[in-house]
This record gives structure tokens, sequence and C-alpha cells, in this order.
């Protein structure tokens, strides 16, 4: 029996719509209250000017393990969560050999726990090695611990498997996430076209490529009421079609990467490899609107998109370097810069995106809420700090990052998982 | 001129587009290619300017002119030149291109011409090297020199570049001598038409100030010079246009697409030309036809280029302890 007091902080939880600085209690891992608390307690941490919040979680995350070791481990990758304020991810099943049967499911939970840093919830794939052909044994799949299914980063271009999935995943209650892109018009492609793919002559993905993908998609969940999440969108007429979609109770969920936020296409202006990402960087008026579906509700998350690459693989000529960036100790400080600071969301709205929303898309329950009785995943963040982004300090193998010397504001503090504390910055859990 | 003072409106190791030079840079360039052929044309055909220089020519790409000009030009400057083509090297052993520039640095190569098909390869090799880089063409961006010798061509001919109406036919999209035309004849107060099937056209083009056609026969009559590009047959497959036989029937130079023209247009092609194609041998061979001029002049230009780039260079690390 050993009781926890999180003592004076602001304490944000979304769930339930309650924002006050007052106590959180936690006791054999779980959390008992919130309130003014007066009972004596084993430990009392000071929490004042700090934020206390669910763990954060993120949607989709390329965990590497088991085959691409060089970029990632369960290890490593779970630490950069830590470090980044989460408390749960859903790893990607884009692994060596593919998440595509039960066996691989149960590996990537086995990982997790001889990790011991945060949850692990492994995403199934859709289709035999993530190839498009023939569905995955997505039952057996969801036994092994597969919270949902997602081809990862290829796009399923077959409408027919899409269909068949999204039917038979209803059976056992789990999404079908899509990268939604229309792979013959973004073949070849490295950046978003448009004004500066024709500039630097670089082959460009049209945001039609999105467009369309994400219509079919939501078409294919109202065709046969299962449920869809589309990972990262990009574009101005994704947000729109969503917006409408929802309105119609069609039931599809949608995220955006923090850096499609915080970035555009201009960066590629300098040829670095950081700036290639999938769905690539677009243009500011694409910006605008994805921060108006933050606001309205027609997005429910925000993920890091974390895809780490390792050195050998990212100082190379543009054409051959892969798609995207390290971003789960980034996400929370871009977070602040691009949403806090210009007044577009509330720390309580930004809070849900990152903890009860996606919580709601992986249908998790007792996740990304402090409610009495639930396993407490808390983070305590300081919104205040001032830090720079130095990639050598990053717990994940990899460095991609194009934020490297960033000033930015906010981090986590202090992390526990099940009531346990994992982390807390700049000391030993 | 004095071909070892360094000038005074250049002062880049690396050339690697035609996007961020200054009309001034640029002037610098054709005045020195100028000096160059005047001097060569006196009977100087060998200078000292890169005696002790070792030039090396990494073409990760195939190319024949472009390598054969720099080689030339390195030489007719007394540099020392080593060649590296990717056919038959360690890129095909999985080192990377990095790599491969690194070692080639490391036996004292100070100079490097890149080719590349990667959009910005030379850009991610001037962030890596001590060396000069200078661009021969990477990927569908842009080729400097080639861009350069065009406009020293057009301006031999017409005297001037400023004012004229320069009309650029056929594949924009994969152009890396569009690109660079564009920016160096804009920026000396040219006007410039891209014209070809819309296939071929890249979006949002006309955002670097230039005017866009469909229909060769309608601008033609407004046009001082006239540069067509190369058609690959492999864009025919990927449905850019519907055949070779189409594109030619709406775009090919021929005579009598020339009469439409003014009296004195001058047509330029950067090579290697596809006759019957891109224009009729008749017109290739005619004589308003410039092509084996821009030949000619793109050695001069390449001598300019290398000579202002390793000044450049000898002068910040003289001046800044380092590039």
């Amino acid at each position: 029996m050993s009781s926890l007091l999180l003592r004076g902080g602001r304490v944000i939880e979304p769930a339930r719509k309650l924002d006050a600085v007052t106590d959180v209690l936690i006791r054999d891992g779980r959390i008992v209250e919130i309130g003014d608390v007066r009972v004596s307690v084993d430990r009392v941490i000071d929490c004042s000017r700090k934020i206390v919040c669910p763990g954060l979680i993120d949607l989709h995350v390329g965990v590497r393990d088991p085959g691409y070791e060089e970029d990632e481990t369960t290890a490593t990758a779970t630490a950069a969560a830590l470090a980044g304020g989460f408390t749960a991810i859903a790893a990607l099943p884009d692994t060596r050999p593919v998440v595509d049967n039960r066996a691989a499911a149960e590996y990537v939970v086995l990982q997790a726990e001889r990790a011991d840093h945060c949850h692990v919830y492994p995403l199934g794939a859709v289709t035999r090695d993530n190839a498009g052909q023939e569905l995955a044994d997505l039952g057996q799949l969801a036994d092994g611990g597969a919270v949902a299914f997602t081809d990862a980063k290829k796009p399923i271009q077959s409408a027919e498997i899409l269909r068949r999935a999204l039917e038979y995943a209803r059976m056992f209650h789990r999404p079908i996430f899509t990268h939604p892109q229309d792979a013959t018009l973004t073949a070849g492609g490295v950046m978003h076209e448009g004004y500066y793919s024709t500039l630097l002559g670089l082959r460009g993905m049209p945001a039609a490529a999105e467009d369309i993908m994400v219509s079919r998609d939501i078409a294919l969940a109202e065709l046969t009421g299962g449920r869809i999440h589309l990972m990262c969108v990009s574009t101005q007429n994704a947000v729109e079609t969503i917006r409408r979609a929802r309105r119609r109770q069609i039931a599809v969920t949608a995220d955006v990467a923090i850096h499609n936020l915080v970035l555009t296409d201009t960066e590629l202006q300098s040829y670095d490899a950081h700036y290639k990402v999938d769905p690539p960087l677009r243009s500011a008026d694409h910006v605008q609107a994805l921060i108006a579906g933050l606001q309205d509700g027609a997005i429910d998350a925000i993920s890091s998109d974390h895809q780490p690459s390792a050195a050998e693989k990212t100082s190379r000529e543009l054409d051959v370097v892969p798609f995207g960036i390290v971003g789960l100790e980034t996400l929370l400080p871009l977070s602040i810069r691009a949403l806090i600071d210009p007044g577009h969301l509330t720390w309580p709205q930004l809070i849900a995106k990152l903890t009860c929303g996606p919580a709601q898309v992986l249908g998790l329950r007792g996740s990304g809420t402090l409610a009495p009785g639930v396993a407490a995943d808390v983070t305590v963040i300081d919104p205040d700090v001032r830090w720079t982004i130095d990639p050598r300090q990053f717990a994940s193998k990899s460095r991609n990052t194009p934020f490297a010397g960033w000033q930015v504001r906010g981090r986590a503090e202090l992390v526990f998982v099940g009531g346990e504390l994992k982390y807390r910055h700049g000391g030993t859990a | 001129m004095d071909a070892d003072a360094p000038s005074p409106h250049w002062n880049r190791p690396h050339l690697l587009g035609l996007q961020e030079l200054s009309a001034d840079e640029i002037g610098t360039i054709l005045e020195t290619a100028a000096a160059l052929k005047r001097r060569h044309s006196e009977g100087e055909t060998k200078l000292d300017a890169l005696k002790g220089v070792t030039v090396g020519n990494l073409f990760f790409e195939p190319s024949t002119r472009t390598k054969t000009s720099f080689s030339l030009a390195a030489k007719r400057l007394s540099a020392d030149t080593v060649d590296f083509t990717a056919a038959g090297s360690s890129l095909s052993k999985g080192e990377t291109f990095i790599d491969t520039a690194r070692n080639i640095e490391a036996m004292g190569v100070t100079l490097m011409v890149v080719r590349h098909s990667t959009s910005g390869a030379p850009h991610l090799l001037a962030r890596n090297l001590e060396a000069s880089v200078l661009n021969a063409g990477d990927g569908t961006h842009e080729h400097p020199t080639q861009g350069l010798l065009d406009i020293f061509t057009i301006r031999e001919h017409a005297g001037k570049v400023a004012g004229l109406t320069v009309v650029l036919v056929g594949d924009i999209l994969h152009s890396r001598v569009a690109r660079s035309d564009i920016w160096g004849l804009k920026k000396l107060g040219a006007r410039v038409i891209v014209c070809g099937p819309a296939t071929l056209i890249p979006p949002h083009v006309e955002q670097l100030g230039v005017d866009v056609s469909y229909e060769l026969d309608e601008v033609l009559p407004q046009a001082d010079c006239v540069n067509l590009l190369r058609i690959q047959a492999e864009r025919q497959r990927s449905a850019f246009f519907p055949s070779i036989y189409e594109y030619a029937h709406f775009f090919a130079m021929n005579g009598s697409r020339v009469q439409r023209a003014k009296k004195d247009v001058l047509i330029l092609a950067p090579g290697p030309i596809n006759r019957g194609v891109e224009l009729t041998p008749d017109v290739a061979d005619g004589s308003r036809s410039v092509i084996l001029d821009q030949v000619t002049n793109g050695l001069f230009v390449r001598m300019a280029c290398l000579m202002l780039c390793h000044q450049a260079r000898l002068a910040a690390r003289a001046g800044g302890g380092g590039p």
C-alpha cells in the first residue's frame, strides 16, 4: 500500500472538463481522488506552476523492432516516449517481419514488458506483409493484443481490400488506420506539389492524392459501417471532407502530425532531407485549415509521426533518404509553439488532442483520463521552462530531426505509468 | 583583364544555381568568359590560372558533352583533372555518394564538378565538403553552366539580353536547363515564355515570372530566341504526351515555323538533339541555328566558372581562415 500526492498543480483532465489548481491522490498505482486532499500520504510532490494531466498517448509510432534495430528498439522508443511525456504509444506494424500474425503482435507486447518503460499497444497489419493483397489474420492479431489495424505508411490502393478489412475488423471492434494517399499520384514524389516543387525541380505529391483517398476511405466506412482512422491528414480538402462526414455521423476519426502544423514546404529550399516527410510539408493555407480542424473537432488527435532513421540512411541524396523524422521528444514543445503561443488552442484543448482524443481513437477505456479508479498514467509538465532542442540528448536511437537548435518552451518533468515514477527530467526515475 | 585578380562581383566558392546569383554576378561570369574567348582567339589557348589545381569531374549520371566541356575547360586552365563516373564505381558496391566525394576530395581535389540525377545533390556535397562544388546539372533542378552559355550565346549574337523575348519549348517540367535559363534571363531583363504540352508545364511556373503558352505557332512571331529543350522518349511511355508524332506536329521547329518567327530569330538547343522531334534537320543546320556556337561558348563559360570559384575559395580561406 503506497500513496502519493501530486500537490498544487494545474490539473487538466479534458475527459471530464476539469481545469483547476488542485491535488491528485494516487494509491496502489491508481487514481484515487482529485481535489483538496488532506489525508496523510507516503510521498508528496509539489507541482505548483506545473500542469498535471493524463499521460500523453501517441497513435502511431515507428518502433522499428524487430528488424530495423539500427533505427530504434522498443527500449529506446519507449525511453523517448517517456522523455516526451507519453505513457502509451501504439506501435506501427511495418517491422521486419511485419506484425501480420499473432506471434508478431505478442513479440511487440513482450518487448515492451522487457523495456518496462511505458505501454506499447501493437497495431496489426491490415494485409499480409503490408503488401495490400490479402488480409492478415486480423482476429488472431486482435487476440495477440492489436488495438487497430494498419498498413502503416503503405496506402491501401485496392478499395476492395479496404472494404473487406473494414467489414471484417468490425467483428473485433477495431478501427482501420489508413495512410490516405493515391500512390499513382505520389510515385517518386519527395515533397508537396506546388510552387516550391517547381522551383526546386523536385517531384511533387499533389494534395489531390490525399483528397481522393480521404473521400474514398470515408465512403467505404459509410458503406461497411466500419470505423476508419485517417493518419496524418495534411490537406485543406481532407479536413473539410472529414468535417462533413462527421456531421453525417460516419465513423471517421483523424490525426495530424505535429510537423505539418509547424513547418511548410518552403523549408525544402535547403534540400535538407530532414524536411522529407510523408505526407509532405504543405503550404501555409493547408496549415491554417489543419489548425481550424483541430479547433472545431474535425481532427481528434495530434501525433508525433515518429519515424526514426539511422544516420547512414539520412545523409544521402533526397531521393533515397527514407521519409520521416523522429518526433516523440519534441511534440510537446512544438505543440505549445504552434498552438498555445498563437492562441489557436487552450491548454485543455491541446491536452485533449494528446490524451482522451487518441485514447478514444484506440478504444482504450481507462486511458487518457484521471478518473478515480483508473491506472495512474500521469504526466507533469513544466509549461514555462525554456530549452534548446539538442538531438544528441535524445533518448531515441535516431537523430533525424529538423528541429535541432530550436529554442522552445515546455517539457515533461515527471511521468508516472501505473502510479510508478518512470521518468524525471534530468535525473533517474 | 587580369585572370588572377579576384573579381569585385564574385565571392562564391560554389556555383550551385543561377537562382541565387545577382545580375552583377551573372555579368561577371559572362565578362570573364568573353575575355577568355578573346584571349583564345588571340592565340592564348592555354592559361596558367589553375596550375597545380586538381579538378574532379564527378558524373553520377551519364553525360558526354558537359563532361567533355568541363574537362577541356579545366585543361585549358592547366589544371589536372580526374574523372569519376558512376558506372563500375564503388557506388555500385554500396558506398554513399558523399563518401565517394570525400574520398576523391582526400586525394587533393579542390574543385568538384558534379552531375547527379537527384535535385539538390550538389547542395548536399557543398555542405559536406571543403572543396568548391560546381553544379553540372542536378536532377530536374538547375544546370547553371548551360543556362550561362545559352545567355552568353544570345548576348553574343543579339548584342544584349534585356528586352528580348525568349521562348523555351518542350519539356519544361523535367528540364534543369529551363530553370537555369528562366532565372538567368529574367535577372538580365529578358521576357521568357515557356511553351509545351500542358502535361510538361510544371504547376505554378508562372510564379517564376514567365508567361505560359501551349501554342508555339502563336508565340513564335514575338520570339527573338527559341530554345528547343530535349524531349525524352520515355516521357511518352509515362503518358506525358500521346506520341512523338503528335508532339512534333505541334512543337517541332521546322522550316515553316522559322518563317513565322522574326527574321533574325536565334535557334538554340541544349542537346543532344533528336532530329525530327524538337527540330528538323534543315533548322538545326540552318542559318538561324546557333547550336554549335553554344557548344563552343560552353567551354569559355565553364573556364570562367572554374576560375572564379577557385579564386573565391582561395580568398575565403586567406581571409576567414577557412571556407
